[in-house]
């Protein structure tokens, strides 16, 4: 049992300490399986989720497997597609800001001086505006559209991976290894990305789940408010967007249960698999 | 600690600073005023350019940047586009009901953060703490809006309860505050808030009574109820700051969809309709106006952090 353990690699070590928080497993399991339905969309609805079908408004039944809305398209078609949406705006967003954050938290940490001011005043900048408010204004500016929400959420959302990325190497950068890496002549670009980045590998996965349960979240409201993803095309947050009417409130609980229900699943299982992540990666933390 | 503070307001300065050009600079993107003015075939040419000039359109941008940091300092927001109306005066109009959502919800947020936080680190590993913690991942987890509609149509239209809207612009003679129709949209945007507070507030407590020095308390015989609520306590105010900072920005964003569905008429529904019509001028005031609250809320935080917290290192972390 001993010799197992000493021979188990990084990523092993990982995968079986996750395994043991097993909300986190769970939820893990569902989101790929969500994901899955989603990938396969095309093959999976039962219509063409923009497709008008005779039947307005029906409650779920028949082939209709959650029923339709009031022009007639069907809502389980349309969720799978609007799930697709919605994670791929997740993802690519979070991994557009993950990217730019990276950069600059790297550049603002290791060089220090000019840059880091710089850098950090930006950072500080751009926190200072209340987050949907500059989602909403650039929705103003640029036409909606999923591209387009992606790109502006991705460049919203950089300010936070900085921060913690700069934090991350000034503390790296006073480590012995770094030194002798120094010390032993290593480029700053091999020591930067080969001995520095690897090292902040743990915090930046764990806080990018983060940033991607938000960025679902963002883009629902988004399109909620109707500043978003834009109809036809559907989405979590515009297929929600008819309940802001009472007499679909109450009359049709099966326009936006699904949907909402479902961004609370995808947020939910995101979360706690970055809790999960945190507890398997990072033994020094505690929540 | 005196150069401490000046240098954070010296950033802050040059924070500002920066708020207002990327503000002006988003301005500029949308468009200027000239162009929607033209799309009006009654307009003439020459009235264009005198208005052009008027509003110093014909000048090189940094000027015009100048010209409006000037009529700002002056209190002078310019004129919105749909109601003509001086807009400083419009956000005036609106301002006491945004404060009294945002400031209910953030005392609920921060009291039931606080309870719930120290209540779960206190009794951590029980099934309590367990319960407290999904709650707080669930509320997190929850879109506000989401939840606004849920509320809705249990507490309003099946119980009948609460209403939904119908609170009035208190600037109105003869309105008050009227608790009933608060409590719906405070409610959501306090549950919205608490959920991340919660774990921060419980985390940070976990780890201050892992210290030493409450080891050491514990070990001259010193009993839990002393331990905790004497010792521990104290030095959970420093991630109370912390939190209290953190919420600043998330309740600007909340406010504004939430007083969306709610009709609640203040600065959130004010800056939801202009950006619907396009009515620039209020949308960059309040943007700028938040983002100024927000810094001010920072600056305020990292000052208070290094008065409660003697171990700051102080001009190192900023």
């Amino acid at each position: 049992m001993m010799k197992k353990d000493v021979h188990e690699t990084y990523a092993g070590m990982v995968w079986r300490r996750f395994k043991r928080h097993r909300a986190g497993f769970a939820c893990l399991i569902l989101l790929l399986a969500i994901a899955a339905a989603a990938v396969l969309a095309p093959v999976l609805a039962p219509f063409d989720p923009d497709q008008i079908n005779p039947a307005f408004s029906q409650a779920p039944g028949g082939p209709y497997l959650l029923g339709t809305d009031q022009m007639g398209r069907d809502v389980f078609s349309r969720l799978l597609y609007g799930t697709r949406v919605s994670l791929t705006v997740g993802v690519l967003s979070t991994l557009l800001a993950t990217s730019i954050g990276v950069v600059l938290g790297l550049t603002a940490g290791y060089f220090g001086g000019w840059a880091d001011m710089v850098i950090m005043r930006v950072t500080d900048m751009i926190m200072s505006f209340p987050y949907i408010m500059l989602i909403l204004v650039a929705g103003v500016i640029f036409r909606p559209g999923m591209w387009m929400i992606i790109l502006i959420l991705g460049f919203i959302d950089w300010p936070g991976v900085a921060r913690l990325v700069r934090g991350e190497v000034l503390s790296l950068r006073e480590k012995d290894f770094i030194h002798s890496a120094e010390i032993a002549g290593m480029s700053r670009r091999y020591i930067l990305f080969s001995e520095i980045l690897p090292n902040c590998f743990a915090p930046i996965l764990i806080f990018a789940t983060g940033v991607m349960a938000i960025s679902i979240l963002d883009e629902a409201s988004l399109s909620f408010l109707g500043m978003g993803i834009q109809p036809p095309q559907a989405s979590l947050g515009n297929m929600l967007n008819g309940a802001q009417s009472i007499s679909v409130l109450t009359g049709m609980p099966w326009l936006w249960v699904a949907p909402g229900v479902m961004i609370i699943l995808l947020v939910v299982c995101t979360n706690f698999v970055g809790d999960a992540l945190r507890d398997a990666m990072d033994p020094n933390t505690s929540w | 600690m005196a150069k401490y503070i000046a240098k954070r307001l010296l950033y802050g300065l040059i924070t500002l600073l920066g708020i207002t050009i990327i503000d002006f600079i988003l301005m500029n993107l949308v468009g200027n005023p000239i162009d929607i003015l033209a799309s009006n075939p009654k307009v003439s040419e020459g009235a264009l350019k005198v208005r052009a000039h008027e509003l110093g359109l014909d000048r090189p941008a940094w000027q015009q940047y100048f010209i409006w940091i000037g009529q700002i300092l002056h209190g002078n927001f310019g004129f919105s586009y749909k109601t003509y109306q001086p807009v400083s005066q419009m956000i005036l109009s609106h301002l006491f009901p945004t404060l009294i959502l945002m400031g209910t919800a953030l005392a609920v947020s921060m009291v039931i953060a606080v309870v719930f936080g120290i209540y779960s680190a206190v009794h951590v590993h029980t099934k309590r703490d367990y319960s407290i913690v999904f709650l707080a991942f669930l509320g997190q987890s929850v879109p506000g809006f989401f939840l606004a509609l849920v509320l809705i149509y249990f507490f309003s239209v099946r119980l009948g309860w609460l209403p939904s809207s119908g609170m009035r612009n208190l600037n109105d003679p003869g309105d008050g505050v009227q608790l009933r129709y608060l409590i719906l949209p405070a409610t959501v945007l306090a549950l919205s808030e608490a959920g991340n507070n919660i774990r921060y507030i419980r985390s940070a407590m976990l780890e201050i009574l892992n210290q030493d020095y409450l080891r050491t308390v514990k070990g001259k015989g010193v009993g839990r109820r002393i331990l905790i609520y004497r010792h521990a306590l104290r030095n959970a105010l420093i991630p109370i700051v912390t939190v209290f900072g953190m919420e600043i920005p998330g309740l600007f964003g909340g406010s504004v969809i939430l007083e969306q569905i709610f009709s609640w008429p203040g600065l959130g529904l004010m800056t939801m309709n202009a950006i619907l019509q396009r009515d620039y001028p209020v949308i960059m005031a309040t943007c700028l106006l938040s983002a100024v609250v927000v810094l001010l809320a920072n600056i305020v935080t990292d000052i208070l952090y290094a008065v409660v917290d003697p171990t700051v290192k102080l001009g190192k972390q900023f």
